[in-house]
């Protein structure tokens, strides 16, 4: 990482071994075809970004990566998605189990109405990570150091999690989601609620969380995504238009529909 | 054309309102008024409700008493228990005592057995029971309160006056002098009716001697089991129907048939648990249990709708959130959903119990109106058992009776019952602001 060029990063990037793997995947929400024949592979401790305009399928692609749309009676899938090899649509699959490898950051913060402490000590605590108090709260300082929260809470673990501002909640969530130490991180729009200021430390977030993670963005800002992806994805009416290097697909698109959006003539 | 409207409207002033402005303005303050009007309609109601209840029913918590004291020697009691009629003995003992102390007072009235027994009922009895219980007062001084007849007690309460009395074997006009001149002695006075709070119903010729502590102990056990069997299963429905069933038709006949039970009326509850509880089941009749039982189905419905209203309320980001750290559905809904949810599933509850107190009904049918005179029942078991009546079937009974101290005191029950309602609102209250919690 000491040659900080672009060939650099690429080789980087080409090691990665590939986290997720999805193959012709095929989403339907009752009669409506929201994803068609989407194939992706998301690498390890990568950024990869999901772009594309408003109702292009992005947030239904991200959800299905850790079987969130399982909640939606009918929403219907079809395709394979593997993590490691392992399809986890799989009937012996448990979508629980699942989750605590996949975590997930919503659009609008939505920490529990409890305390900091145990926003980020319930999901340790679910799947009984720590055998006593004093490794629960390792955990829980790890997780909020890796947020780059702990610093502003440290003092006040006890108060409750919704009294913080945006984007401290924001982080609080990102804390809560490390703190399973899932492999993959799904982001869905996470700075969509957050002022500039909240955004760029959020962002610097990320960056570090891709030292350890594989992390998901789905994102409405293109900036965005060029400053923290190096793979970037773009969907358009439920297709998956281009996938590749985040400067390829800024600097030279392949597809014409890409370019449009990009230049700000879609979307 | 256009071009006119435009120079119009490009010199209106914003200081005067047009005239459509006007108009509309004029309606919103019409439909403030109408608001205040309705309130206060409500207001007046409220108003003329309250001093009613509390103007017919207050007379129901004194009660007037003849307060005497006396002594009654070893060799009277050997003498009266020596005669043929026993408690005339023990009346004329009690006349005389009385009789000394108006004499006391330079009071002379007539007094003679009749007179007592209208103005007391059948004393005798009482005194005769209460110096075999305890031989060792005779000899002492005993001061009895014993609790006026019904019409006397009128008489107190401007029930009875001078003017509409007619002489009867309940009542002469020249008891009326007595009672003034006892008044006068300090013997006969008003005093607070404990035993209407805490007593038993008493037989239709005796109102004085009636309470409603039976059937408020019976209410009370009604309410156990509407508590214990509509909460759980309220509950665990509402979960259920709300947060795992399958969108099908079967769960959608459900749900408008749980709308449905909850606008049956309480009658038809009633004559269900007549025929499946008692006449099925052969579970005792007038029994808590079953009005319990009956209670429950109907408070059912109303648990289940307002359950599901506050699961509903729930933000879907919640669940979102415990999902995506690896929750399992049971532990998002147990760990976050159901604590958000729970001032309006207690809120819900509570009022569901406090329809189920006022319940008339089906009480009515399944024979909670028991007649309770021998006291509260002994043990848990007597209570859930036993027959009994409830507040508002004691009520009911006592409005129906005929002598009009009874309707006093059907007043008097519905304040209690008023009062159990109140205190059951404001633990809703309470617990809703404790549980409350902001996201």
């Amino acid at each position: 990482m000491a040659m900080k060029d672009t060939k650099g990063l690429e080789t980087q990037v080409a090691t990665n071994e590939i986290k997720i793997a999805a193959k012709n995947v095929q989403v339907f929400y009752g009669d409506t075809h929201a994803i068609k024949n989407v194939s992706v592979d998301i690498e390890d401790k990568t950024v990869t970004a999901f772009i594309g305009p408003s109702g292009c399928g992005k947030s239904t692609f991200l959800r299905c990566l850790n079987r969130m749309n399982d909640t939606i009676d009918i929403c219907r899938i079809e395709g394979d998605i593997l993590l490691e090899g392992e399809d986890i649509y799989d009937r012996k699959v448990d979508p629980v189990q699942l989750r605590a490898r996949v975590g997930m950051v919503f659009q609008k913060p939505n920490p529990f109405p409890k305390s900091i402490y145990d926003n980020v000590a319930y999901g340790p605590r679910i799947h009984g990570m720590a055998r006593n108090k004093a490794e629960l709260d390792a955990i829980v300082e790890k997780s909020l150091r890796r947020a780059a929260l702990w610093g502003e809470v440290k003092d006040r673990l006890s108060s409750p999690g919704t009294g913080l501002s945006g984007g401290q909640q924001q982080r609080l969530c990102i804390a809560r989601a490390v703190a399973t130490e899932p492999e993959v991180l799904l982001m869905d729009e996470p700075c969509s609620a957050l002022d500039p200021i909240a955004t760029f430390q959020v962002e610097e977030l990320i960056d570090e969380l891709s030292k350890n993670f594989s992390v998901v963005i789905v994102t409405h800002s293109m900036q965005q995504a060029a400053r923290v992806s190096q793979k970037t994805a773009f969907f358009h009416l439920g297709e998956l238009v281009e996938f590749g290097e985040t400067e390829q697909i800024f600097t030279s698109p392949v597809d014409p529909r890409t370019e449009s959006y990009i230049t700000g003539r879609i979307g | 054309m256009a071009n006119q409207n435009m120079s119009k409207i490009k010199r209106k002033s914003l200081f005067d309102a047009d005239e459509h402005t006007k108009r509309r303005n004029a309606a919103e303050k019409r439909f403030r008024w109408y608001g205040i009007g309705a309130i206060s309609v409500g207001l007046l109601f409220l108003a003329v409700l309250a001093t009613s209840i509390i103007r017919e029913g207050a007379p129901a918590f004194t009660q007037t008493v003849v307060s005497v004291e006396f002594t009654l020697t070893q060799e009277q009691f050997d003498h009266a228990e020596k005669q043929l009629f026993k408690t005339k003995a023990y009346e004329g003992h009690l006349v005389s005592a009385m009789v000394s102390r108006l004499a006391e007072r330079n009071l002379k009235v007539a007094i003679d057995g009749k007179v007592l027994e209208r103005l007391l009922g059948k004393t005798g009895a009482t005194l005769r029971e209460f110096y075999r219980a305890n031989p060792d007062q005779l000899g002492n001084l005993v001061k009895f309160d014993l609790t006026a007849s019904s019409r006397v007690d009128g008489y107190f309460k401007g029930r009875v006056t001078r003017e509409t009395l007619q002489d009867s074997r309940f009542l002469m006009l020249s008891d009326l002098d007595v009672v003034d001149a006892l008044a006068n002695a300090g013997i006969i006075k008003q005093a607070f009716n404990w035993n209407f709070i805490t007593g038993t119903d008493s037989g239709v010729d005796n109102p004085g001697g009636a309470g409603i502590g039976a059937s408020v102990v019976g209410s009370f056990f009604m309410m156990l089991v509407v508590l214990s069997l509509s909460l759980p299963i309220g509950v665990a429905a509402s979960i259920y129907l709300e947060e795992f069933a399958p969108q099908n038709w079967f769960t959608d006949l459900i749900e408008v048939n749980i709308s449905n039970l909850a606008a049956v009326p309480s009658i038809v509850f009633g004559i269900l648990g007549l025929a499946v509880f008692i006449q099925f089941m052969h579970l005792p009749q007038s029994a808590p249990l079953v009005g319990g039982l009956v209670l429950t189905l109907m408070t059912l419905p109303t648990i289940i709708i307002s359950t599901r209203a506050a699961l509903k309320a729930v933000p879907p980001s919640i669940r979102d959130a415990a999902l995506g750290v690896g929750a399992s559905k049971m532990q998002s809904v147990f760990h976050h959903v159901l604590p958000l949810a729970m001032p309006g599933i207690l809120t819900g509850t509570i009022i569901g119990l406090a329809q189920a107190l006022g319940e008339t009904a089906p009480l009515l049918l399944i024979g909670m109106v028991g007649f309770v005179a021998r006291g509260y029942p002994d043990g848990l078991v007597a209570g859930f058992a036993d027959p009994n009546s409830a507040m508002p079937a004691q009520i009911y009974t006592w409005a129906a009776r005929a002598d009009s101290s009874f309707y006093e005191k059907a007043w008097g029950g519905i304040i209690i019952l008023l009062a159990f309602l109140l205190t059951m609102n404001i633990i809703a209250i309470i617990l809703r602001r404790k549980f409350e919690r902001r996201w």
